[in-house]
């Protein structure tokens, strides 16, 4: 495998005797020249970020080399994880993040189980039309879905607008689709066999989704349950257009529009914010990188 | 239908009806569990995308206070509206400059990375896919700070160069700039990503068929890697025209559509009009507009997978 790898690097048209193995250095070269450029580029917002969040006040105004830290401090760590409202943001976000990722653990592996394994009347249109939903932007429904929860609190009295269990019933739309098409995949990719061997030996069709499918098809349950927490984690236009209230704010909404003061910007407390605000889809990365890797990819190339 | 005589042979036993009737309540009751299980994502998409969809045409279709059936009116005031037509050029600019730099960007990326030797290979994938796992709206906070009119830690480098000060998002000009070069470095690494599992499946031998052929690296470029990548390239660049298209966070958050509204897409502007403007009827109508493309590309995207179903 390495070696086939290697091999491509370089042009193999020289004639000259012992050229290919110096042109395959330089093409590694040039690829590692080229890769730490990008990886620059690609790194220079979050170091930055980290940078920023260690500096003090005084450091971030004054005219020193922005790139370096001459006086590390926390004290921007220490000013928002003492602050009651800060961490009512991570709390908010992580109930509103847990609460998603079961609801649309729920509602797609079964839907996935049964548009796989089990036909039904109209199961290949919603096939695709679970897959058209996940087309469908965020952006194209917060207006009407705004005035539809305003007009529900106004029929039934039941107030769901600037509440954080609001984002509860809205995130799913944005998971389930897509979560239940990499199932589908998955589910998919599973030799029918299995089932069947399942069902001969007096297995329910609930059995065989449990006993079965779960099992095996583990790795793209763990691909989806990242991707709907990254998903609700990150999201930040719904929280903006149905949260205002402090206290209901997630955490990339609340950062933004309480640390953002007027004029006044707090950078430092505000870069710290973001950093802790990146923290949990990072983490999660750091230690599941290739399910997350999995997961992207399925969605397009298991298509 | 291995399924179906797996079935009737289980409940045999305690079937003691004619066998043709038992294969059909077997069926029928087959059918219903796999509906019942698939319930709530049909409740779920029926009641919170498929109705709040038709709910946008209905409520373009009103006046601002929404008492009144105005029929097309909101479209008319918006095509006379300068901003509008503003927002639709902007959009189409933003959308397809960020996309095609994130492609080629991605596709470049790629390579660099496949031409490595694999045991490094996972260290730096890992490292060029970090901005895409960032929420967008915290990394967009590290470049506003980065693009700070007075403490941009950029114009501190460049003023080395002798390069002066850039008003980052202070220009329209620069600030549609700094807009698109933010999506691009969020969306270039899924590209890359993507593009790197597709050229992993490309097989050895064609490129070694190639070689002997004498074939230079631009030739086994043009006529091995990218014919055996086409589908990918296009399912990739149509979700990215869509999630482009449909922007939020990054405008939001750098520029709230600044300055003089000439960094506005249709996401912000629809925003800006329907909740901070409290238009919502007018906001509807606006966002509306993004359903052209996106159906086009949904079209696109759809007969791709139709496609590959039937070879399959």
């Amino acid at each position: 495998m390495t070696t086939l790898t290697i091999d491509k690097a370089g042009p193999t048209r020289k004639t000259k005797y012992g050229s290919m193995s110096r042109d395959r250095a330089w093409a590694l070269r040039w690829s590692y020249f080229f890769l730490v450029i990008f990886a620059v580029f690609f790194l220079t917002p979050p170091i930055y970020m980290l940078i920023t969040s260690l500096k003090t006040s005084a450091e971030i105004s004054a005219a020193t080399n922005p790139w370096w830290v001459f006086h590390p401090t926390l004290e921007n760590y220490i000013g928002l994880l003492t602050s009651n409202q800060f961490l009512r943001f991570f709390w908010n976000s992580a109930i509103v993040s847990i609460f998603v990722v079961s609801i649309t653990m729920l509602i797609s592996v079964p839907a996935a189980f049964a548009l796989s394994r089990m036909r039904f009347w109209g199961s290949t249109v919603l096939g695709t039309g679970v897959f058209l939903t996940y087309l469908i932007p965020e952006t194209l429904l917060f207006i009407p879905l705004f005035k539809m929860f305003a007009v529900i609190g106004d029929v039934t009295g039941i107030q769901l607008i600037n509440r954080w269990y609001v984002l509860l019933i809205i995130y799913p739309t944005l998971t389930v689709p897509f979560c239940t098409w990499i199932m589908i995949g998955y589910f998919a990719s599973i030799p029918k066999e299995l089932d069947e061997a399942a069902l001969i030996d007096g297995a329910s069709w609930f059995q065989t989704l449990t006993r079965i499918f779960i099992p095996v098809a583990l790795p793209g349950l763990i691909a989806a349950t990242i991707f709907a927490f990254t998903v609700s984690w990150a999201q930040f236009l719904y929280p903006l257009v149905f949260t205002t209230s402090t206290d209901q704010l997630v955490m990339p909404v609340g950062i933004i529009t309480t640390l953002i003061k007027g004029d006044v910007f707090n950078w430092g407390q505000i870069m710290t914010g973001a950093l802790l605000g990146a923290a949990p889809p990072l983490i999660i990365y750091a230690f599941l990188m290739d399910y997350y890797i999995a997961g992207l990819t399925a969605g397009a190339t298991k298509g | 239908m291995a399924d179906v005589a797996l079935q009737s042979s289980r409940t045999a036993g305690t079937q003691t009806a004619r066998k043709q009737s038992s294969l059909r309540s077997v069926l029928n009751r087959k059918s219903t569990i796999a509906f019942l299980m698939a319930l709530p994502l049909i409740v779920l998409i029926a009641t919170l995308v498929i109705y709040p969809a038709f709910y946008a045409i209905h409520l373009a279709t009103l006046n601002k206070s929404m008492a009144r059936f105005i029929g097309l009116g909101n479209f008319e005031f918006l095509f006379k509206r300068e901003t509008f037509w503003l927002v639709v050029k902007q959009s189409c600019i933003f959308a397809i400059t960020a996309v095609i730099f994130k492609a080629v960007i991605g596709f470049i990326v790629a390579h660099f990375v496949h031409n490595i030797p694999a045991k490094g290979q996972r260290k730096w994938r890992g490292m060029l896919l970090v901005p895409w796992v960032i929420p967008p709206a915290m990394s967009t906070l590290a470049w506003l700070w980065l693009f700070d009119p007075s403490y941009s830690a950029f114009n501190y480098t460049l003023s080395f160069f002798g390069i002066g000060p850039i008003p980052w998002t202070g220009d329209p000009y620069w600030a549609r700039f700094s807009v698109i070069l933010v999506n691009i470095w969020v969306g270039a690494p899924f590209f890359m990503i993507m593009y790197l599992a597709a050229l992993k499946s490309v097989p050895d031998q064609l490129y070694e068929a190639a070689a002997i052929d004498g074939a230079n690296w631009w030739q086994r470029i043009w006529y091995v890697t990218l014919p055996m990548m086409r589908n990918i390239i296009a399912i990739t660049t149509l979700f990215s025209l869509i999630v482009t298209f449909a922007n939020f966070d990054i405008v939001r958050i750098l520029t709230a559509g600044g300055p003089l509204d000439h960094t506005h897409i249709f996401a912000t502007w629809a925003f800006r009009v329907g909740i901070e403007g409290s238009d919502i009827p007018l906001g509807a109508s606006v966002s509306l507009f993004m359903v052209p493309i996106l159906a086009v590309a949904a079209i696109f995207i759809l007969r791709d997978i139709s496609k590959r179903g039937n070879e399959a």
